[in-house]
């Protein structure tokens, strides 16, 4: 015997997570499989689709630069239906807590670098920081919280001749916590509201800006607004200041992916996925060309997983969904072909932001997002990849990394789940 | 231009260069534990410290990443000794979990905790007595079970439970859990061992001491659910998992339960036996602390053949369909995942498979710590803390549908009834009620 499902999807993050819900759509059940917390914790928390491509960009729609990609990228795979139909997923799983699902049209959301960043979706504490909309911006930043320069920020974005004016203040953070203290500390202080020498820390943080505002119609805060209670939180800030307060998506462990996380795990149970996490998949047996088991190392002993479908979404060689070493790029848990150049200094190029061949490694789909092998032949009958371990796409550099796991996760997880269910 | 950034050079083409390779050895092959690979993974992304339920509530603790890899280097020189703070952290492992590069966050925190015991704490202070007597909660109970009703009368006393607070340093604000009549050894003996005997179907049971000192309920029920599948059942003679000894830096203890208890059941191993446990915090140890931290013969093979006994089921019988065809009477229960349960992948199994079962809502009370972490919470010190992390259990307990709580570890039992008041069941007298 082994733990019996009908679709199992080996992963946790956006792709893996946009799978189990696209498969749990046709009635299978579905279990997601996850080793480590999902690497939505390390994620700003945007969902782009396409930003750049063919060296144009960015686009005013993610669709326009679909035709500049190369014929092997996923989107040609799933096509602009796949995206949609990914987006939907998306939507329907967060609900009013992002915002661009009422256009096609890319926003422009400010990154904590101080770039603009063409996004699909963003959080809803972000959308008064969008480029498209008017007003003179405070950005706000914290001795404390490093991850964020608010005057190095404001620079770039005044070099990049934003259409309006930007300055960056550094306060000090009402309370002061030990020096490496983490984000969802100061997210917890506003939430709760806590007391300081002469008010509490909202009220104290609110008169510190004001006294810096200076016509200033919007101000931005890096990611730290509160977390259980982050409405209230920017509601008072904004009430208090007079002007609309915004979030500024950060480096990990971001508070916008912490939220992001708890969504898509909370829109699974609503689905009725199952879920196991905390331990690799690292084995499998197959029989007839088909994947009948995965093994899973649950700390040192071997449990067997049963599916009539797999979707692997593991990432891809930042997520560890693919391995290196100084000779081969490998795929570790099925042993999916991964095509790379044999001599290893062509995998990148010189330049640090170049169009480095690395980017584009993955396993190779066939029109179904079943790997396929050297000779382009199905590797196996009932696995399909989706996310990240899909090569074809440099996310990095075409901002699609969000959009490729959705698309893929919602085709991968359909035709799965259809499959297994007929 | 450094050669790093002229890969080109022609001297230096990429099989000149590997063939010529040979590793050398750079550090000693001393037989300590090197754990600079898993320091060097770390990329200070600080994922642990967001998941540590401990600096959640006391902004004094530095956090994981702080006490793994960062103490780890800074110790590595003779000067530095181990900061005190090691002694903050209760244990969950949850920064396991949530290190995304595999640092093994646990595993250094316990050789940093057992080293700081050993050459920092001082062997006659109070807090070293105290946690010597928690650590070795299998000795105490072993002595009170003798005389359950007496010790049960003295240790419910408040004017003893004063003393344990002011001469130990054990708060008195907690209830000291009650020792059964019968220990579950007890029971067994005088039951005449197993009362199935099989070939094929063979597994030792890790009882631990909570269950055979205090709640022999959950191992009859472990008996009873496994007989009913066709399972032979033995019982080997064991020490405890090592669980409160690790949370207390009493590494040498441990090492001599650990050996005891490999002894005992690896030789089993050999003629089919698996080895189940009713406490996640020894199916835990067993398998993951075990093979980190000790080198005993057949310890590995101990770890590889180790389960949670709702998991084995799980896996070699087909479980849900059992229960999906059963009933009970209607119940229904507010579900506590324990870290150490989480950390094993079994933080959603007891949800999944009792919401199958006819009378029975269940619910999961979210995945906040419930902050006892076994001995940490009884600890005078940290008893405040530990309320304060299980907060968010108690405040979805009190919203949850159900009125009697669940869970697979002791302590968090103790915990949920503490913050609560509802009774605790572990998931195995709930199946007994079922397929038994």
């Amino acid at each position: 015997m082994a733990i019996t499902d009908d679709v199992l999807v080996v992963g946790g993050g956006l792709a893996a997570c946009t799978a189990a819900l696209s498969a749990a759509e046709t009635g299978a059940r579905v279990r997601l499989l996850a080793h480590k917390k999902s690497t939505l914790r390390q994620a700003s928390g945007l969902v782009d689709v396409l930003g750049y491509a063919g060296g144009d960009g960015p686009f005013a729609e993610p669709y326009d630069g679909l035709d500049a990609l190369s014929d092997d990228h996923p989107y040609h795979v799933v096509g602009e239906d796949g995206i949609r139909d990914g987006l939907r997923l998306f939507d329907e799983a967060v609900g009013d807590a992002y915002q661009g699902g009422h256009t096609d049209a890319n926003a422009l959301v400010m990154t904590h670098g101080g770039t603009m960043k063409p996004t699909a979706r963003y959080p809803e504490s972000v959308a008064p920081g969008l480029a498209s909309s008017s007003g003179d911006m405070l950005l706000v930043g914290f001795e404390s919280l490093t991850d964020f320069d608010a005057p190095v920020a404001a620079d770039h974005l005044a070099a990049a001749n934003v259409p309006f004016s930007v300055r960056g203040v550094t306060v000090e953070f009402p309370k002061s916590f030990r020096s490496d203290a983490k984000v969802t500390r100061f997210a917890k202080a506003l939430d709760r509201d806590e007391s300081v020498s002469g008010g509490t820390v909202r009220s104290d943080l609110a008169d510190a800006i004001a006294a810096e505002l200076d016509g200033e119609t919007r101000v931005g805060f890096p990611a730290m607004l509160g977390d259980d209670h982050d409405d209230e939180v920017r509601d008072e800030l904004a009430d208090r200041l007079g002007v609309p307060v915004f979030e500024v998506p950060t480096g990990p462990p971001s508070l916008l992916g912490l939220k992001l996380e708890d969504m898509l795990f909370d829109a699974l149970d609503e689905a009725g996925v199952r879920i196991s996490t905390g331990n690799p998949a690292v084995d499998f047996e197959t029989e007839d060309g088909r994947i009948e088991t995965v093994i899973v190392d649950q700390k040192h002993r071997m449990t067997p997983y049963e599916a009539d479908q797999i979707v692997l979404a593991t990432g891809g060689l930042v997520g560890k969904g693919l391995d290196s070493d100084r000779e081969h790029i490998t795929e570790p848990v099925f042993g999916c072909h991964v095509p790379h150049p044999e001599d290893r200094y062509d995998w990148s190029e010189p330049e640090a932001f170049g169009d480095h061949a690395f980017a584009r490694f993955g396993v190779v789909p066939d029109d179904e997002l079943r790997p396929t092998d050297e000779d382009g032949a199905v590797q196996f009958e009932n696995l399909r990849a989706a996310g990240g371990v899909v090569g074809g796409a440099d996310v990095a550099r075409e901002k699609s990394a969000s959009g490729v796991s959705l698309a893929t996760g919602a085709v991968a997880g359909r035709l799965a789940g259809e499959e297994a269910t007929q | 231009m450094s050669d790093a950034e002229s890969p080109t050079n022609p001297n230096l083409s990429p099989g000149a260069q590997t063939d010529d390779f040979e590793a050398v050895e750079v550090f000693s092959e001393s037989t300590d534990m090197d754990l600079r690979p898993g320091a060097d993974n770390c990329y200070k992304c600080t994922a642990c410290d967001v998941s540590c339920p401990v600096a959640e509530v006391d902004d004094e603790f530095p956090g994981p990443k702080f006490q793994g890899p960062e103490q780890w280097r800074l110790k590595r020189k003779d000067d530095a000794a181990v900061d005190d703070s090691i002694m903050s952290c209760s244990n969950c492992m949850r920064c396991d979990d949530a290190c995304p590069s595999g640092v093994p966050l646990s595993q250094m925190h316990n050789t940093a905790r057992g080293e700081y015991v050993e050459e920092e704490m001082d062997k006659l202070s109070r807090e070293y007595i105290r946690n010597r007597i928690l650590a070795n909660y299998g000795t105490l109970a072993q002595l009170g079970s003798m005389f359950p009703r007496l010790t049960n009368a003295i240790m419910g006393n408040s004017v003893v439970q004063q003393i344990n607070e002011k001469v130990l340093g054990i708060t008195a604000e907690r209830e000291f859990p009650d020792f059964a009549t019968q220990t579950f050894r007890e029971w067994w003996n005088e039951r005449g061992g197993p009362k199935v005997r099989s070939e094929e179907k063979r597994v030792a049971y890790f009882h631990g001491c909570y269950s055979n000192y205090n709640t022999p309920e959950v191992g009859k029920a472990m008996v009873r659910v496994f007989e009913s599948f066709g399972y032979e059942v033995v019982v080997p003679k064991q020490r405890c998992s090592g669980t409160p000894m690790f949370a207390n830096g009493m590494l040498e203890d441990a090492k001599r339960a650990a050996g005891i208890n490999v002894e005992n059941f690896s030789g089993l191993l050999n003629e089919g036996y698996d080895i189940i446990a009713s406490c996640t915090s020894c199916s835990m140890s067993l398998r993951q602390e075990y093979p980190e931290l000790f080198d005993i013969d057949g310890i590995k093979d101990v770890s590889k053949h180790t389960y949670e006994a709702l998991e084995y089921l799980r896996i070699h019988e087909d479980l849900e369909s059992e229960v999906r065809t059963s009933s009970v009477e209607d119940q229904a229960f507010a579900y506590h995942a324990p870290c150490h349960a989480r950390n094993q992948g079994l933080d959603r199994q007891a949800v999944e498979l009792f919401r199958e079962l006819d009378g029975v809502e269940i619910e999961d009370v979210g995945d906040s710590c419930s902050g006892i972490s076994g001995t940490y919470g009884w600890k005078e010190e940290k008893y405040d803390k530990s309320m304060q992390i299980g907060a968010d259990m108690f405040d979805h307990m009190d919203h949850a549908q159900g009125d009697v709580g669940m869970t697979e570890c002791p302590t968090c039992s103790m915990q949920m009834e503490h913050g609560t008041g509802y009774d605790i069941k572990h998931p195995l007298q709930l199946l007994e009620e079922a397929v038994v």
